[in-house]
């Protein structure tokens, strides 16, 4: 059977630069899988995702490769039939639970639009979906959530509400990008838990933007190392902690604080490291220019 | 007691206020202007000319506050003349909201050639000297109320434009944009329920000052003798005829000066008030 999410030598570039952003990134997923996407700030972690989904900024575009979801080469299709596609199969879990949500708008039609508008429901439907979704993430009393603004819940409120969201239309692949990053780590831990379960029960492909490979851990099954938009290492992740093969790996999980050990001072990545993986990742920009 | 945000939030409160109660009382006049005003506002009576106003010696209590040069009652002038200014503020104010917001809307939102095209025909537009370019446009219109209306909404749907811009090009990078997006919704849609409904208290804010500044243009322009005809009661007009005749009856000035310089801070301060209103974190 072939993956449901396929990147295919996927490159990018920032407008007026003649530095690629996205360096011939590849990746699959299976239903029901995750992958974790790990990599320091600026690595494009996030930008993968944004590609996939046709939210990229208007500063950056594709240059060459292929996003096969479900099967259909997304950069071949025309606009509207891929914004068909991608809002029937696909969702986003945002990183800013505060910028997430329209702050003018009650939480009920945030959660129902894309159900009634896209979808066709009946709106009474949709509401009762709403519920049963707000339910599933839950949160005690659906009813009074529904009719608040968004500046009336706290973080980890509007975080459920949005998974709740991203969940509505039994997405086959979800992006979740940094979906903790802002909130508390008390909090970090039920949500985090929350879209295992969720997806689980879903089984659905995730990709999982993250910089915590603590988090990675709980989450994922296998993970990709993000270097300058380049993929150092794809591994498994019984694999990865076992020992990661290339070195910047190797460094990466080794600067992670150890909850063992807390008093363990923290280690940063050797500067050696990091000017041997930049160094990589120019080698296979002068080899990918030669090809080209 | 002591409490910095309350003495915040009542500040605020007398802003609004007060700048609501001065332009709902200028709005009643202008309303019922024909039923309050004591006189014809273009009645002469050349054996009243130039009375005080009612506190001085000389005054007649038939003229609340005086005459004119020409024995017009100077407080029925002023009430007929807060009828056109509440017109061309009201008319011009929102139809300069209305084409200024959507090209701004249009131009934030679309970016691409839509927003190129916009922005330089604003810079080109800004580059003209306001004045001007309003008496230009009434030289070609010819005058009369419409014809002010008109130069108004042509002159200043650019500040409209500017700011909407900007604030819809704040709203597009916001992440619920992009869900919708991601959820498919068309274009329109997230225009319209998704952007347009965070950048509303910008434009009433705007439309408040942009009533302001319609008064105060129809007094510049009636002050140049470009408004409506010459003995119209305008504010503007009756400063221009004040100012001849300052000496003798001051008053005549005064008046209209004062309730010009009021209306317009009103109107600035009552859209400053309703901003704060509408900003989530000071409500």
């Amino acid at each position: 059977m072939s993956a449901f999410l396929t990147v295919h030598n996927l490159s990018a570039v920032l407008h007026g630069f003649d530095q690629r952003v996205l360096r011939s990134v590849s990746f699959s997923i299976d239903t029901g899988e995750v992958l974790g996407l790990v990599g320091e700030s600026g690595a494009g972690k996030s930008m993968i995702g944004k590609a996939i989904l046709g939210i990229l900024p208007s500063a950056i575009s594709i240059i060459e490769g292929e996003i096969l979801l479900d099967g259909q080469d997304l950069q071949k299709m025309k606009p509207a039939d891929r914004r068909r596609l991608i809002g029937a199969t696909a969702a986003l879990i945002p990183q800013d639970p505060l910028t997430a949500l329209n702050p003018s708008r009650r939480i009920e039609p945030q959660i129902t639009n894309r159900l009634v508008d896209i979808l066709g429901w009946i709106k009474s439907d949709a509401r009762v979906r709403a519920m049963e979704l707000l339910n599933e993430v839950h949160i005690d009393n659906p009813e009074r959530v529904m009719a608040s603004y968004p500046h009336e819940l706290s973080g980890g409120m509007r975080q459920r509400v949005l998974i709740a969201s991203a969940f509505a239309a039994n997405p086959k692949l979800v992006i979740a990008d940094e979906p903790t990053t802002a909130l508390d780590v008390t909090v970090q831990k039920q949500i985090l838990r929350l879209i295992r379960e969720l997806q689980a029960r879903h089984s659905t492909a995730m990709v999982f933007v993250t910089h915590d490979l603590g988090v990675v851990s709980k989450v994922c099954q296998r993970l990709s190392v993000l270097y300058g938009g380049k993929i150092i290492e794809n591994s498994s992740v019984p694999d990865f902690f076992q020992g990661p093969k290339h070195a910047y790996s190797r460094a990466l999980l080794a600067a992670t604080p150890k909850y063992t050990d807390p008093d363990a001072s923290l280690l940063p990545v050797d500067e050696a490291v990091i000017e041997a993986v930049a160094a990589e990742v120019l080698a296979a920009d002068k080899e990918w220019r030669h090809g080209a | 007691m002591l409490d910095g945000r309350g003495s915040i939030k009542r500040r605020l409160g007398a802003r609004l206020w007060l700048s609501g109660t001065w332009l709902g009382i200028m709005a009643l006049l202008a309303l019922f202007a024909p039923l309050i005003s004591p006189h014809d506002p273009l009645a002469q009576d050349l054996f009243a000319g130039r009375l005080p106003p009612f506190w001085l010696s000389g005054s007649d209590p038939a003229y609340l506050l005086g005459t004119d040069s020409l024995g017009r009652d100077v407080l029925s002038r002023l009430i007929h003349g807060a009828q056109i200014a509440f017109s061309v503020a009201l008319v011009a104010g929102l139809a300069t909201a209305l084409v200024g917001s959507l090209l701004g809307l249009l131009a934030g939102y679309m970016r691409g050639w839509i927003d190129i095209v916009i922005s330089r025909l604003v810079d080109i537009w800004m580059a003209f000297p306001p004045v001007l370019f309003a008496i230009l446009l009434i030289a070609v219109l010819g005058t009369g109320l419409t014809s002010i209306i008109i130069a108004i909404v042509v002159i200043d749907w650019t500040r409209f434009c500017r700011v909407v811009r900007a604030e819809a090009m704040n709203q597009s990078a916001m992440d619920y944009v992009s869900s919708a997006v991601v959820a498919g919704r068309p274009r329109r849609d997230i225009l319209w329920r998704e952007i347009l409904p965070n950048v509303l208290p910008t434009i009433v804010a705007l439309l408040t000052l942009e009533m302001g500044i319609a008064v105060i243009v129809e007094a510049i322009l009636s002050f140049v003798n470009l408004s409506i005809s010459t003995d119209a009661p305008t504010w503007g007009g009756m400063i221009a005829e004040g100012r001849t005749s300052i000496h003798q009856a001051w008053w005549v000035l005064a008046f209209p000066l004062a309730v010009l310089f009021l209306t317009v801070l009103s109107f600035s301060q009552f859209g400053e008030g309703l901003k704060d209103r509408f900003d989530p974190v000071l409500r």
